[in-house]
């Protein structure tokens, strides 16, 4: 693991056991200032726990944790004072307005009332509930509390935000806003930990994911390094091709990794440079027919897949 | 826990009682409980002043008569007081901690800068500043009433007799508001703490009675020839049923609203020796015969916030 400098979140030995189980087993994180980091993992490997232990939320069996310098036990409230949340099964008093639920956690919050008046419009602005700003919660459908819940996150206004599958429930319009919404957060240098399972946008979004397993991080680091570490490469070019033996003519070939074949005649070539033009060469060369190449960033879903592969699904019992 | 802690435990506690007094007092559930206590205080004291009326000039406590005199088939306004206070109490916090579970609100509002202290401190605070608020109104009603169909205002004791009654009342409030909230975090669904904590109540306005002579009887056996054996069942008696808040009211609304009152428990001639019987005693030494009444209630009111304190502050925020 690459040392960040000076952490905002600093996790060492972090252990959370529930009776007999070990939902999180000495797991060490280091979180820089400004970071966009992503916990993904199976259902039950332990990132909501996870972010439970960071927010001081549920009390660890075990380990050592630092959020902003502070430990989340001893320091609770200038913790909670710093750190926005967004818990993954998101509730609201129903029988209030949007906008009373908000100012609740806001005067929870220590915040002044103009002042919070002013922050809950904009947020709510934000996340397009202005027009329902005064409907019961009652009334919400799931994405619009999930979005209530942003703005909750927003009106805090602090410089950690920590989001537990933030986009659950919400449409693709309001997950492309989501995602415009936490890069402009982390422009402003928020650090921002989410939890999701979609991995194209935990992909495109983050600059450095956790692999959950088991309550374990099974791979840490930015999406581009763990593709090269999991799967030999950055690109994957697929190649279909006649008349040749293909990993034969690549052999020895730079950058490339890895040659599978795949069906009818199509081979797939794990590299870490774009290749194609060297992959057409030698097909040429060794007098084959080349008749398709296409080519592709590796992406998170198959580090995913690779990763967990084999993987009894429902170990939680 | 973890030696001392940062910042105060109450910070967000004021917050946290305003809303929940806001929620209360615009909440259907309370608006129905409280629209029978009035109902049935109004005509338990209209139909006392029928009887009352009879005897003005003769009294020299009308007034407290209003709360006390019972006209059949009505019960008098104390004892539907000591009968409905705790089912208000009890509307009032059956679901105060696992409701913010079931509504899944707990992490979002422990995710602000408070403790848990604050939150349940609050909560049992909105309680009871609901419950004060109500038996205000309902003590100026009635009064006002006594006025206005009395045709005569309260005297000084009278007032201070009557709140003193409304402390105890308050108090005895606060002992089922604790009770309620104590199951609210012991048990997980609020459909079940609302239950419990309403099998406890029909337990002790119902059930207690009866079984207090009959505990009693199979602890202290009366043996004929030894007369003390009898008192000694007497006396267990007394301790097993004064275990029922409900039992520590109703002696205490007796000696306060009825000032002729002199003692509690078995009463022995040489406590009357030189007594005038019937005469009234004075507000103090009213005052001094109920306080082990009140004490004994706020302990157990501190008892069972206690037991809903630790078990709030071992709860995974997930359950
Ligand atoms: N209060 C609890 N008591 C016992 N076990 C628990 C408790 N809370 C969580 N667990 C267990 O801890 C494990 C980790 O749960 P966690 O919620 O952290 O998973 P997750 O990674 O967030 O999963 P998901 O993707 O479904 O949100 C699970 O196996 C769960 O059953
Ligand atoms: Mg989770």
């Amino acid at each position: 693991m690459s040392a960040i400098e000076a952490p905002v979140i600093e996790a060492t030995g972090l252990t959370k056991r529930y009776g007999r189980f070990t939902a999180v087993d000495g797991i060490d994180l280091a979180i820089g200032k400004g970071e966009v980091f992503g916990l993904l993992g199976p259902n039950g490997s332990g990132k909501t726990t996870t972010i439970l232990l960071l927010l001081g939320l549920t009390e660890p069996s075990a380990g050592e944790i630092r959020v902003l310098g502070l430990d989340p036990l001893r320091k609770p409230l200038s913790v909670k004072r710093r750190v926005g949340y967004l818990p993954d099964q998101i509730g609201f008093y129903d029988h209030l307005s949007a906008v009373e639920n908000l100012a609740y956690t806001a005067r929870l919050a220590g915040l002044a009332s103009p002042e919070a008046g002013k922050r809950i419009a904009e947020a709510l602005e934000r996340v397009r509930l202005s027009d329902v700003r005064d409907r019961r919660v009652s009334t919400y459908s799931r994405g619009m509390r999930q979005r209530l819940g942003l703005a909750e996150v927003l009106v805090k206004g602090s410089e950690i935000a920590i989001l537990d599958e933030p986009t659950s429930g919400l449409d693709p319009q309001s997950t492309q806003e989501l995602l415009d919404l936490i890069r402009e957060l982390a422009a402003d240098g928020v650090t921002i930990v989410l939890s999701s399972h979609l991995l194209s946008m935990m992909q495109s979004l983050c600059d450095r994911v956790a692999l959950f397993r088991r309550g374990r991080i099974g791979l840490i680091g930015k999406v581009a390094d763990l593709t090269a570490d999991v799967l030999g490469g950055t690109h994957v070019v697929e190649v279909e091709a006649s008349g040749v033996d293909l990993p034969a003519v690549l052999a020895g070939a730079p950058h490339v990794s890895a040659v599978t074949p795949l069906k009818g005649g199509r081979w797939r070539v794990d590299a870490d440079a774009d290749v194609r033009a060297d992959i057409a060469r030698r097909v040429v060369n060794a007098s084959g027919a080349l008749s398709e190449m296409t080519i592709r960033q590796s992406s998170l879903d198959e580090v995913y897949v690779r990763f967990f592969e084999g993987e009894d699904h429902d170990r939680a019992a | 826990m973890t030696g001392r802690r940062e910042g105060s435990p109450f910070s967000g506690l004021s917050t946290v009682a305003l809303k929940e007094a806001a929620d209360h007092m615009n909440s259907a559930r309370i608006h129905l409980v409280m629209l029978l206590v009035l109902l049935t205080a109004i005509g338990s004291v209209y139909a006392a002043i029928g009887q009352i009326k009879a005897t003005i000039g003769e009294d020299q406590f009308l007034f407290l008569r209003l709360f006390t005199t019972a006209q059949e088939p009505l019960p008098s306004f104390v004892s539907f007081l000591g009968f409905l206070i705790p089912l208000v109490a009890i509307a009032l916090g059956f679901d105060a901690i696992n409701g913010e579970y079931s509504r899944r609100t707990l992490s979002r509002v422990l995710s602000q800068p408070i403790y848990r202290d604050a939150l349940l401190t609050g909560k049992f605070l909105g309680g009871l500043i609901v419950i004060a608020i109500c038996l205000l109104t309902l003590w100026l009603l009635v009064t006002g009433l006594g006025i206005v169909l009395l045709g005569l205002p309260p005297s000084g004791e009278e007032i201070a007799r009557e709140l003193a009654f409304l402390f105890a009342s308050f108090v005895y409030a606060g002992v089922w508001l604790a009770v309620a909230m104590a199951f609210s975090t012991l048990v997980k669904s609020p459909a079940t703490s609302a239950l419990c904590a309403l099998t406890l109540w029909l337990v002790f306005t119902v059930f207690w009675p009866m079984l207090a002579p009959l505990v009693a009887g199979a602890i202290a056996p009366v043996d004929l020839l030894d007369p003390m054996t009898a008192v000694h069942q007497i006396a267990v008696q007394q301790g097993l049923s004064r275990i029922s808040p409900n039992v520590l009211y109703g002696e205490a609304t007796l000696a306060l609203l009825n000032p002729a009152t002199r003692s509690l428990g078995l009463l022995f001639p040489s406590q009357l020796s030189g007594a005038l019987m019937g005469a009234p005693l004075p507000l103090s030494a009213s005052l001094g015969l109920v306080w082990p009444q009140i004490a004994g209630m706020i302990a157990a009111l501190i008892v069972l916030f206690t037991i809903a304190y630790v078990s709030f502050q071992r709860q995974e925020i997930r359950a």
